[in-house]
């Protein structure tokens, strides 16, 4: 897919920007420098700011020095070819990344003006405040109504009609309510897989999160499925902040406002989508979204 | 030829042998106890036999076999007679050579007389009084007349045992508490003037207790006599007669002149007899109960200390202890337990639980039972216990495995609601482990239910007084010793009188074992496929 056919994804499309040359002969991509992290300025409206952020494998390092602002009420996407690590980004803002041994972080993720990482913060609260959708939906092995009560009763709520308002709620929210109203007791596995999908959106909503991360929320559904998903979090970013991990491409132009390109645990480019996906500064990018590689 | 080799048809074929080989002896077994165990109960014809010599024998047919030593050429066989009257022949058994009888017959007027006591008796009825008065004479009068008075005299039976067991037992059972009482009291070193008192009040009250025991020993006697007044004169086939109570005989019946019907009948009457009673004579005749209620109850227990034990130990293992060679040794130390004889577990069982726990239980709970030891020797409580440490390795490995197979899905999409590791373990992945344990279970209580060995030196007897659950308060014994049906197999198959005779009883037995067995996994099995359905792993 070309540069050309990608920007008529985008709805902003500006005609005036010159489609860029694709490189000839090198197939592989080009060398890229990164700027330093004293470069970034400091976005203070922004939900999260992650400030030079190593993470470590054991002997391996996956993300080199990532700094960068995600928006409030926005959705940003993490795109980059696979290993890149934005998964493990996406991990590290719910330090979901604590659960894999011999795993080791330093640098800096700020919410809500508190470092996540200092030793003083809280897991359990932060990731109550930090919802997550994974990439195979998970619904427990209970039953609907249970699979979004699970995050209100486990922070606490014990009345029962308080639950089903939550309940309710968070199933309309993630424009699930109107198809399972009726069998709230049924097994959530029963589910078909885009709703299964939608309800673990449910389950993460019904804990009132300020930040949803979502990694490759639709990578196993089919595309109707997929549109369902994507309205949805066009609905949900006006009350949490959205952040996508996403190997398709257009899905990332598609929803999102703001785009990080990674690569081989760097952050090569940060821009807003539009502009990545029709003018990219850097070359490595452009050669990724043109689908020279990855 | 080598094609064939290659091909590994030959191998599909070993594969196939193995198993079949396995589904035949098993076969094979279940085949030969359920042929044996479920025919005992059906009433064997009494045939008559008159040998050359002049001398008569009555008896069941048990088997036929050639002479082993024939040396003529003639087919010369033997016949195994059961011919009871233990109390006049001596042996129950008697082989016959074919060749010496002269004349066979199934008289009609022969009867099975089972005894409380002595085995069966194979004869004839000759008269029958009622307090020295004759109210029958001859065989038909007498048959006729006997099912009559059996009524009356089982009637009787039934009062005599309803004290003998119960009013009696709990006398007995009342005065052992308040003497314990006062020796509890004599025991403090601070016996006040109040406690004085209050032991008289005691003593009035043993005292009391001692005359309501006198008076039902007196009740016992009258009713004693009242049933000796049955008096059945019965005849052996040889002419010898013996007379004997009513109250002797447990049952009466004529097996010549029984129809399918009335022998169906007694069929299942014995059946039920031998499900719901205690034994009698050695264990070789009357029922189990107390051994499958002993069994079932001893796999309960182990059950509810097994599950916990184990579960928690493999959550430690598996979710909490850092993954090294620590654990790794622990889970090799685990194994290998399971692969320990099940006697050491027997002798460490008596060791740890019955002498130095139960030991320190009594002294510190049950001083004034000393030196007759409450829990510090084998019971019910310490048997399951011992069980338990022998089939914890199983439900450990499972449960390990099980907690294993729940996706790491499940556990980040439980985390990354907020939920701490307890409440992840608590709320998802125990529930999704619980058929894995379960199987564990399922596993546990086979081995246990058929484990003797170490019973034997923990807590089993070959005759328990009384079952571990009545209506005194606390209701369980715990501390009660118990029977088995492993144990009474072992008991009635070799360590009985009379060998031979028992012989069906421990088919019954075996038999027993294996349904209840059967039953126990059946149960578990079901609740496992149930909790299976609610926690299907299934992905779209």
């Amino acid at each position: 897919m070309s540069v050309a056919m990608m920007t008529m994804l985008i709805p902003k499309a500006s005609e005036t920007i010159p489609v860029p040359t694709v490189h000839q002969s090198n197939h592989r991509p080009a060398q890229f420098q990164m700027p330093p992290a004293e470069t970034v300025t400091k976005d203070k409206t922004a939900a999260i700011h992650i400030r030079r952020l190593n993470f470590y494998y054991g002997d391996s390092q996956a993300l080199q020095s990532i700094s960068l602002d995600i928006p409030q009420n926005q959705v940003t996407a993490f795109i980059g070819p696979s290993g890149c690590g934005k998964s493990t980004l996406l991990r590290c803002i719910n330090r979901l990344n604590d659960l894999v041994d011999g795993s080791r972080v330093d640098g800096r993720i700020e919410v809500e003006g508190q470092n996540i990482y200092d030793p003083v913060v809280d897991v359990i609260s932060l990731r109550k405040n930090i919802g997550m959708v994974f990439q195979k939906s998970n619904p427990f092995p209970k039953s609907i109504y249970e699979n979004v009560a699970y995050g209100p009763r486990i922070a606490g709520v014990r009345k029962r009609a308080e639950l089903g308002e939550i309940v309710e709620n968070s199933l309309r929210g993630a424009a699930l309510w109107d198809e399972v109203k009726d069998r709230l007791e049924a097994s959530a596995l029963g589910l078909s897989g885009g709703q299964q999908q939608r309800l673990c959106i449910a389950r993460a909503i019904a804990v009132q999160p300020q930040i949803i991360l979502m990694d490759e929320p639709c990578s196993a559904l089919d595309p109707i499925a997929t549109a369902k998903i994507e309205e949805l979090m066009l609905q949900l970013k006006a009350n949490y902040t959205i952040v996508i991990v996403t190997h398709n491409m257009q899905q990332a132009a598609r929803v999102s406002e703001r785009t990080a390109f990674l690569w081989l645990g760097k952050l090569v480019e940060y821009d807003d989508t539009h502009k990545i996906f029709t003018n990219p500064s850097e070359k490595l990018t452009e050669d990724y979204i043109t689908g020279r590689f990855g | 030829m080598q094609s064939f080799w290659k091909s590994g048809n030959a191998f599909i074929w070993l594969t196939g042998m193995a198993a079949g080989i396995g589904l035949l002896m098993i076969g094979g077994l279940i085949a030969l106890i359920l042929m044996n165990g479920l025919g005992i109960f059906w009433p064997a014809r009494l045939e008559e036999l008159t040998l050359k010599d002049g001398s008569k024998a009555l008896g069941e047919i048990w088997n036929r076999e050639r002479i082993p030593d024939a040396k003529s050429n003639a087919p010369a066989t033997r016949i195994r007679v059961k011919i009871g009257n233990r109390d006049f022949y001596g042996l129950d058994f008697r082989w016959i050579n074919e060749a010496d009888i002269s004349a066979r017959r199934f008289p009609d007027s022969a009867f099975v007389f089972e005894r409380q006591a002595w085995g069966n008796f194979f004869g004839y009825a000759t008269e029958l009084a009622l307090a020295g008065e004759t109210m029958a004479r001859g065989a038909e009068q007498t048959a006729a007349a006997l099912p009559k008075f059996l009524v009356e005299t089982g009637r009787l039976l039934q009062q005599i045992t309803h004290i003998e067991k119960k009013v009696i037992g709990d006398i007995n059972y009342e005065i052992e508490k308040r003497r314990l009482t006062i020796k509890r009291s004599g025991l403090r070193q601070d016996a006040e003037a109040g406690l004085i008192s209050q032991k008289e009040k005691i003593e009035t009250e043993i005292s009391a207790l001692q005359k309501q025991y006198d008076q039902n020993e007196k009740q016992l006697e009258s009713l004693r006599e009242k049933g000796e007044a049955y008096q059945l004169t019965i005849q052996a086939v040889d002419g010898r007669t013996k007379t004997m109570t009513l109250l002797e005989i447990v049952r009466a019946f004529q097996p010549n002149q029984m129809s399918k019907l009335d022998k169906t009948g007694l069929y299942f009457s014995r059946a039920w007899e031998f499900f719901t009673s205690a034994p009698r004579e050695a264990n070789m005749e009357g029922g189990v109960f107390p051994a499958i209620f002993g069994t079932v109850l001893m796999v309960f227990i182990m059950s509810l200390a097994v599950v916990p034990l184990g579960v928690l130990t493999a959550i430690y293992m598996r979710e909490y202890a850092k993954q090294g060679p620590f654990v790794r040794a622990l889970r090799i130390a685990v194994n290998n337990l399971a692969g320990v004889p099940s006697i050491v577990f027997g002798i460490f069982g008596l060791g740890f639980f019955v002498y130095a726990i139960g030991g320190t239980i009594d002294k510190f709970f049950y001083p004034e039972a000393l030196p007759t030891p409450t829990y510090g020797t084998g019971g019910i409580l310490w048997a399951a216990l011992t069980l338990a440490l022998l089939t914890v390795p199983v439900v450990i490995v499972t449960t390990e495995e099980g907690l294993a197979a729940v996706p790491a899905a499940m556990r980040e999409a439980s985390l990354a609601l907020g939920a701490t590791k307890f409440e992840t373990l608590w709320r998802v992945l125990i529930p999704s482990a619980s058929p894995a344990i379960l199987t564990g279970l399922i596993l546990a209580m086979a081995r246990a239910a058929g484990e003797v060995a170490p019973l034997m030196i923990t807590g089993v007897v070959k005759l328990a007084p009384s079952l571990p659950l009545d209506g005194h308060f606390p209701y369980l014994h715990l501390e009660r010793k118990f029977m088995h049906l492993g144990f009474h197999i072992y008991d009635v198959g070799f360590q009985s009188p009379n060998v031979e005779a028992s012989l069906p009883m421990v088919y019954a037995t075996t038999l027993l074992l294996i349904l209840i067995v059967l039953a126990l996994n059946l149960a578990a099995i079901f609740l496992r496929n149930r909790l299976r359905r609610r926690f299907a792993m299934g992905q779209f």
